[in-house]
């Protein structure tokens, strides 16, 4: 049997980070999706999350934005405890993010610019005079003019329906952005131009990132660190640049697109 | 014939377990919707906006179904009491009738069928595809944006739509009277408005009011609940409107109780 290593060292990180995830654990009835997860993501920076289908990608940043409840373990946003928060304290920490969902989660009955400035409406309380302004800007900054702000998103393509669920996750200027799979679902050159668009926005904003891909072109181009998940437990993280030099079989499995390696083994030995 | 038995009171002990855990997460939707339905942030958009779809697009069928209802049993207690010379109480019947039971009931449930099943439709709909989700990222809270709107539009339209059906529905009653069985239109409204009591209306209407909330409950709880994809949402549909037919009949009885057996 093919044993995961031990989770990276991270003491080696200095001051607070933006996000900490110490010991997470997750499960479903018998089985263990996160298994003891420790990730750190520092202020300002992209970290990716790679990892297979199945993997416990989504779980996770599901358990950092507070959609779901860990099993144990720690999930720290500016040094605070936001694992086991509810109501007003939960919203005030999600004041701080900003979420691109792999479909967009669009909402179907708003047209395009009240689904952008639903955050600034709902969560701000700005008028909706100026939060329409302020959508259509943020709609200029993916690249969609103001005819796109009238329609609904059932009028929209996938690729602007991204971009549309960009322009929302940014609209209310967050400190953190997560991004649940940005190019699932598009071709290669409109996935380019959503990855582009999710640096320039992030970069603009200052902002720290974390996304979940399995698109190796995706993580390339987004990410400052990666960190791979595997059996419910990072098993390798390190600056992108170092990806191709992992010294990892799982990463370069991964990477690569091999049918054998150490993920085959493990899931035929189940 | 031991580990029949084990298996067969494992298959108790589960349905049992089951039948709890779904009622407590009833239990404790219903706790959450109503404190969401009546602290702030209200919504009075959202709460217009789904008055309109409940009520206004509702009336056709309330009132087709009312008119018809008042016409059936305007026929059936005229022969029925023919037997033993009772015609002459068909007008009072019929008012009774319609004001405390039918109307509320088939109100109730021609809502609950239109209604029940939009709502977990739509829900079920926002649930699968993440945008309940997105909700909470927003710092919204589903059940005051989803669900109080819903709950609240549902209880207050149900006892309007309920008064113009009792209306269509003495009113049918009224035109198959008169030109059908030839009761004299003066003596059949005074009838109707002799024995009428202000009770057998504010019954009818408070009936209305709690059907119309648990209209709105069981379609708004099977749809947050939903999951797997389209399948989950059909199976959520089906639910809401099976669940709250039940529920509303079972409720119907209690409160009739209530109202009128001291």
């Amino acid at each position: 049997m093919n044993r995961l290593p031990k989770s990276p060292d991270l003491s080696r990180e200095a001051g607070t980070p933006k996000i900490r995830l110490r010991g997470l654990c997750k499960g479903f009835g018998p089985k263990r999706v996160l298994d003891g997860v420790d990730l750190d993501v520092a202020q300002g920076e992209s970290v990716v999350v790679i990892g297979g289908s199945g993997t416990g990608k989504s779980v996770l940043l599901k358990c950092i934005i507070g959609l779901m409840r860990p099993d144990a373990g720690s999930v720290e946003v500016d040094g605070v405890e936001v694992s086991g928060l509810r109501g007003a304290a939960l919203d005030d920490v999600r004041r701080k993010f900003g979420m691109l969902f792999q479909g967009a989660a669009l909402f179907d009955s708003l047209p395009v610019w009240e689904n952008v400035a639903f955050g600034l409406i709902e969560g701000r309380g700005m008028a909706r005079t100026e939060a329409r302004e302020s959508a259509l800007r943020d709609l200029a900054r993916v690249g969609l003019d103001e005819d796109v702000a009238g329609l609904s998103p059932a009028e929209l393509s996938g690729g602007m329906k991204k971009r549309v669920g960009l322009a929302r996750a940014i609209a209310t200027k967050p400190e953190i952005l997560f991004f649940d799979e940005p190019t699932t679902g598009l071709d290669p050159i409109m996935s380019d131009v959503i990855n582009d668009l999710i640096v320039k926005c992030t970069r603009e904003l200052g902002a720290t990132a974390v996304s979940i891909t399995h698109d190796m072109a995706s993580a390339r181009k987004i990410a400052d660190r990666v960190a791979m998940l595997h059996g419910g437990r990072i098993v390798w993280q390190g600056p992108v640049a170092d990806i191709d030099r992992s010294g990892s079989d799982f990463v370069e499995q991964f990477i690569h697109g091999r049918a054998n390696g150490p993920i085959h083994v493990e899931a035929a030995a189940r | 014939m031991v580990e029949a038995a084990a298996a067969f009171l494992a298959a108790i002990g589960r349905t049992t377990l089951n039948f709890f855990a779904v009622a407590g997460r009833l239990t404790t939707f219903a706790g959450r919707s109503i404190a969401a339905s009546v602290r702030p942030p209200f919504y009075p958009r959202l709460i217009a906006a789904q008055m309109v779809q409940i009520g206004y697009f509702s009336l056709p069928v309330v009132g087709l179904t009312a008119l018809f209802t008042g016409m059936v049993l305007a026929l059936q207690i005229f022969l029925g009491s023919a037997r033993f010379n009772a015609e002459s109480a068909v007008a009072s019947i019929v008012v009774i009738g319609i004001t405390r039971e039918l109307g509320p009931v088939i109100a109730g449930l021609m809502v609950a069928g239109r209604v029940g099943a939009a709502i977990a439709a739509e829900i079920g709909t926002m649930r699968v595809t993440e945008q309940i989700d997105a909700l909470e990222t927003l710092s919204t809270d589903p059940f005051r944006y989803l669900v109080a709107p819903r709950l609240l539009a549902a209880a207050v339209t149900l006892p309007v739509l309920v008064l113009i059906g009792d209306l269509v529905g003495v009113f049918g009653a009224y035109l198959v009277g008169v030109y059908k069985l030839g009761f004299s239109p003066a003596t059949y409204i005074q009838n109707t408005m002799d024995f009428l009591e202000t009770i057998d209306v504010v019954s009818g209407l408070v009936k209305a009011s709690v059907f119309g909330f648990l209209i709105a409950l069981m379609g708004c709880y099977h749809g947050y609940y939903s999951r797997g994809g389209a399948q989950g949402v059909g199976a959520a549909t089906t639910l809401a409107v099976v669940s709250a037919s039940i529920l509303l009949l079972s409720a119907d009885y209690v409160m009739t109780e209530l109202f009128f057996v001291q």
